[in-house]
């Protein structure tokens, strides 16, 4: 029960830092994706199941916010989580590398699809023109925050992990 | 072993199940857009707040290093823009003049000035598009305060954009910068009617697309400023859009393209004002003065709506 309040709570807070610090961060107009190395951390750390979820519902409040189209993007993320979620136990999660190589991975692919859906079929023909100005950008400055936002999230997870440890809950 | 399979399983059933419900809600928010409006109302009533009081916190931030600013440069600060204030009152009350003249060139005339003054309420941007793809962005003010879908949203004497939702507090504003903007619009000059149109493509250099300008007389100069047309649906007329940049001829000879610099400052956009009038209010409808004051759905004023619900609004004004 803990794990999945604070599970929300994170979500939220991701979110929230999106769609505001975010902005405010923001190099040369290009915003680091927050939400998939929540998506791919938990993915990653916890299995397919917890980074479905996570991906689904980081996926669907985004798109509540501002697409006019609800689901885009909770597809996207929920592949991502479960994608991510292969890794689990195949790699040690305190290692920093994995989760920057599924993570530059993620992004990458979630940019190109982003394009192909929402550019490509208006017409927008220029693929190598958003690969250069906007996919691989933002895939570079998602990593720089990895480096710093993955060793929170691993943190807060040992310690829900600690909690949870003998309790019926525990899922693995 | 079993367990594990087990669980695989699951998953794969969690996976599909959740990959099919995406699939409906892309779906229904596809072709009937509406029935998700209340879900987004719900969400935006918990969480416009939250960030409200977040970028509240950043500017309060940013207020605070401003303080530490040199005194020296902002006593010379101060000085120049004394003479700014100086020759801007001159020119005001030479301006207050020739306004003045104008009133009364058009009581003569009896031209009415429906156009001349709209009601404004200024907003707060609290939160923008997540993504790097679109330009969307929240302001602080809803239906509460009496803002509209297709309400349209300045800033510095230029167009910003167009609402596109609104909760009680809070509503999404579309910038004319956003690469699914298309804004109908003509040159200031000669009345040419134009198609002004946002690409994502020209975000650095801040700049618009401008479309089939029917030019015929090759009277449009580089330099000349854009407005909303008249013709526009959603548009109300006659708001500065910005000054034509570049002007090429289209490959069919008829119609002439090129790039705007719009007037407003995107990348530094932190206040806008929404003007609390939707262009059905004030264009007449075709049988004569009946103004229509209904919401209108996205694409088009539609004709064959029932005419007795305005009909009624309007004469309770």
């Amino acid at each position: 029960m803990r794990r999945k309040i604070t599970m929300a709570l994170l979500i939220l807070l991701f979110i929230l830092l999106q769609s505001t610090v975010c902005q405010m961060i923001a190099v040369a107009s290009i915003k680091p994706n927050l939400l998939i190395i929540l998506t791919v951390s938990f993915g990653l750390m916890r299995g397919k199941k917890d980074g479905m979820l996570t991906g689904f519902f980081c996926g669907l409040l985004t798109d509540l916010f501002f697409e006019s189209i609800i689901g885009f993007n909770a597809i996207l993320y929920l592949w991502v989580g479960y994608f991510s979620g292969y890794f689990y136990r195949i790699f040690y999660d305190d290692d920093i590398k994995t989760p920057i190589f599924l993570i530059s991975v993620t992004d990458l692919v979630y940019g190109i699809l982003q394009y192909g859906f929402m550019f490509l079929l208006r017409g927008r023909i220029d693929f190598f023109y958003y690969l250069g100005r906007i996919i691989l950008p933002e895939v570079l400055y998602t990593l720089l925050i990895t480096i710093f936002c993955y060793r929170i999230l691993y943190y807060i997870n040992q310690k829900l992990s600690l909690s949870d440890k003998g309790s019926a809950d525990h899922f693995v | 072993m079993k367990k594990k399979t087990n669980e695989n399983l699951r998953n794969k059933y969690l996976l599909i199940a959740l990959s099919v419900l995406c699939a409906i809600l892309i779906a229904v928010s596809f072709f009937e857009g509406s029935l998700v409006s209340p879900v987004k109302q719900i969400s935006g009533f918990f969480i416009t707040p939250v960030q409200r009081g977040i970028s509240g916190f950043g500017s309060w931030l940013s207020g605070l290093t401003d303080n530490f600013q040199d005194a020296v440069s902002l006593r010379e600060e101060n000085t120049s823009l004394q003479e700014r204030v100086d020759t801007l009152t001159e020119e005001n009350s030479r301006l207050i003049q020739d306004r003045e003249e104008l009133d009364r060139l058009r009581e003569l005339y009896d031209l009415d000035q429906q156009y001349d003054e709209y009601e404004k309420v200024g907003a707060r941007i609290i939160a923008k598009e997540s993504g790097n793809w679109f330009n969307l962005f929240t302001i602080d003010k809803g239906s509460a305060d009496g803002i509209e879908v297709d309400m349209n949203v300045i800033s510095g004497g230029g167009l910003v954009g167009i609402v596109t939702e609104v909760g009680s507090s809070w509503s999404t504003v579309r910038s004319i910068i956003d690469d699914n903007s298309n804004v109908s619009a003509m040159v200031s000059t000669t009345s040419d009617q134009c198609i002004v149109g946002g690409d994502l493509r020209l975000m650095d250099e801040g700049s618009l697309n401008l479309l089939s300008l029917t030019d015929s007389e090759n009277n449009v100069h580089v330099g000349d400023s854009v407005v909303t047309s008249y013709i526009s649906e959603k548009f109300l007329p006659g708001i500065l859009i910005g000054y034509i940049d570049e002007l090429n001829n289209d490959a069919n000879n008829l119609t002439k393209s090129g790039y705007i610099t719009p007037v407003v400052d995107f990348r530094h956009l932190q206040e806008v004002l929404v003007i609390l009038e939707t262009k059905e209010y004030v264009a007449p409808s075709e049988d004569g003065g009946i103004v229509q004051t209904g919401t209108v759905s996205q694409s088009e004023v539609s004709q064959s709506e029932p005419l007795t619900e305005t009909e009624s609004e309007t004469q309770a004004q």
